[in-house]
């Protein structure tokens, strides 16, 4: 056990502590001098409509990506652990691929693929005559932000799928032999049994998707930068420019201006987090094995 | 497998129809899914094609068949953009990692999960808690470390960093199952005169091979993938660059030359595609593992 406190401890616990510590510094992180200014790095932030814009959009992430990737990963998952689809495996490994794949490798495939200038998604569009001029998905600021979710949906849309499908297949099967015994079709079979044995899954499920929905940064950073004009910019991204003074170099590193940022980032995921008390409870009794022990 | 009824098999007759709906069903649902599956790995397609034709032509026409392959192009790729040795870069974190955090987490959640001891409750709830705190929340103060460490620039100070993250679900998990095995195990081990450690490595451990499979997996495809962390602790040291950041640097300097690009794109992906495809089985289930427990 020591060793992995130790660990835990010093790359976990030390640097949420050191980052309050360093939120009250004035602190460009490649000199020593550090100059202790209280809480003026605070007052700051919450005058800075950047912070307020990423804070905004990570949560505009979150509530997008998370419902649709779940509806989607849960419809496929039913569709798939159907036993007289012979071909499920190899959907299955289709759908899991981009998962596999590297974040920043897909982020750079991804900016070819949605290229203004003949990218195949454009040539498409074209050849469909659905649009006229090529459409700059990534460099445009109105449909920036919604490719990046939609390119995060694809990537991550196998994780859910697999957890569905895992979910499905503690079902019992002769449940459902009953059911269709008692002649109940297949949405009342969905509505009635596979659902309600879903939802205790579905928790650990969404709690799981949404502590990876909030870690886009290799995606975001290598799709677009955060940009254009900072429309991308989410609140790891934000961290990431301010404190290390962004992809180009161009800012001066803020490390005590960027740990305030972090700070107030992370204490309201903490606080919306321990809000869904129900979710907390849930977690519970996903450990409850163990707890009744002591 | 046959839809045809045949007399023989009049006990089922009943079940016949049904059985004959749902293998339609099947197929009609194949049908349906099979092209929104190959347009769901198009973008891999598209790169593979792309690697192999000239810059002129991949924007020429949609058509995936180059009209004659370039080879040169993986050649510029392997040496421009070093994907070998970012590639090996890549491997060594990885697996260092992997093993570190099986270690570090089984035997956390063996303590936790076995033996109830005073503030139990509190480690349990501070690892909980770290759950919900963001990536790029704690990157500056990790930087700090590493590099007081004297680990700036050195791969070790990637591994350690991408180690020592609560891996909250983790713990749960070698926790959860290690509550369950039986008090007998343990008790007759020790009365054949082994020792605490000895009853984790010997005992526990293996027993516990499913959670580890699951582990290794899950934490695989999450440093695989990790970025932020490689790309802060080697801004200095090009060499030292994993697959990830040294894709994205490689793309800042040749920005013009896309067909080298997805040839080093091809490059970093094959292999991973190629372990997930044999391993296949092992990814899923080692994935569902998570949700089961």
């Amino acid at each position: 056990m020591a060793p992995a406190l130790i660990l835990a401890g010093m790359f976990t616990f030390y640097p949420i502590i050191s980052s309050w510590q360093y939120s009250l510094l004035q602190w460009s992180g490649f000199t020593a001098q550090k100059t202790f200014i209280g809480l003026a790095n605070y007052a700051e932030i919450i005058q800075d409509k950047y912070f307020w814009d990423a804070f905004r959009r990570a949560f505009q992430f979150m509530l997008v990506s998370m419902p649709i990737k779940l509806t989607i990963a849960l419809l496929l998952a039913i569709v798939l652990n159907n036993q007289a689809l012979k071909l499920s495996p190899v959907f299955r490994t289709m759908f899991f691929l981009p998962v596999v794949t590297t974040a920043a490798i897909v982020g750079i495939l991804m900016t070819f693929i949605f290229s203004p200038f003949n990218g195949p998604i454009n040539g498409i569009l074209r050849d469909l005559r659905l649009i006229k001029a090529p459409i700059d998905f990534l460099g445009d600021p109105r449909t920036v932000l919604w490719t990046v979710i939609g390119i995060e949906i694809w990537k991550w849309l196998g994780q859910p799928m697999i957890y569905w499908l895992a979910a499905l297949q503690t079902i019992p099967r002769e449940i459902y032999e009953a059911a269709k015994v008692d002649g109940a079709g297949w949405w009342p079979q969905l509505r009635h049994i596979t659902i309600p044995m879903l939802v205790p899954f579905a928790i650990v499920i969404m709690l799981i998707t949404a502590v990876g929905t909030l870690h886009v940064f290799p995606l975001v950073q290598t799709l677009t930068g955060g940009g254009p004009f900072f429309a991308t910019e989410v609140m790891e991204i934000y961290i990431y420019r301010t404190a290390f003074g962004g992809a180009t170099g161009m800012a001066t590193p803020r490390l005590g201006y960027a740990s305030a940022a972090g700070v107030v980032f992370g204490i309201t995921i903490m606080a919306l987090a321990l809000l869904q008390a129900v979710g907390v409870r849930r977690l519970r009794d996903f450990r409850s094995g163990f707890s009744s022990n002591n | 497998m046959t839809a045809l009824p045949t007399p023989i098999a009049r006990p089922r007759a009943n079940r016949q129809p049904w059985l004959r709906g749902s293998t339609i069903r099947a197929l009609i649902t194949s049908a349906i899914l099979l092209p929104i599956c190959i347009l769901w790995i198009y973008p891999f397609l598209w790169m593979v094609s792309a690697s192999l034709k000239t810059n002129m032509e991949i924007f020429g026409g949609l058509g995936l068949i180059p009209q004659a392959p370039q080879w040169q192009n993986y050649l510029r790729a392997w040496e421009q953009a070093r994907v070998g040795q970012y590639f090996m870069n890549s491997v060594y974190v990885t697996v260092s990692s992997v093993i570190l955090v099986v270690f570090c987490t089984s035997m956390i959640g063996y303590v936790l999960g076995r033996y109830a001891f005073p503030g139990k409750r509190i480690v349990f709830g501070l690892f909980v808690a770290t759950v919900f705190i963001p990536a790029g929340y704690t990157i500056i103060p990790v930087f700090e470390m590493v590099n007081r460490l004297g680990l700036g620039d050195t791969l070790w100070g990637v591994i350690l960093a991408q180690s020592g993250g609560a891996h909250v679900l983790y713990i749960l998990l070698f926790a959860g199952y290690f509550s369950q095995l039986p008090r007998e195990l343990e008790e007759a081990a020790v009365m054949d005169g082994a020792g605490f450690v000895r009853v984790f490595a010997q005992v526990m451990l293996p027993l516990a091979t499913p959670i580890m499979a699951t582990v290794i997996i899950m934490h695989f495809i999450a440093s695989w993938n990790d970025f932020l962390l490689p790309l802060v602790l080697t801004l200095s040291r090009p060499e030292l660059r994993t697959l990830s950041v040294g894709m994205y640097s490689f793309r800042g300097e040749y920005y013009v030359d896309w067909s080298g690009m997805a040839a080093a794109a091809s490059i970093a992906l094959m292999p991973i595609i190629l372990v997930f495809l044999v391993m296949q089985r092992y990814f899923v289930e080692g994935i569902a593992g998570a949700v089961k427990q």
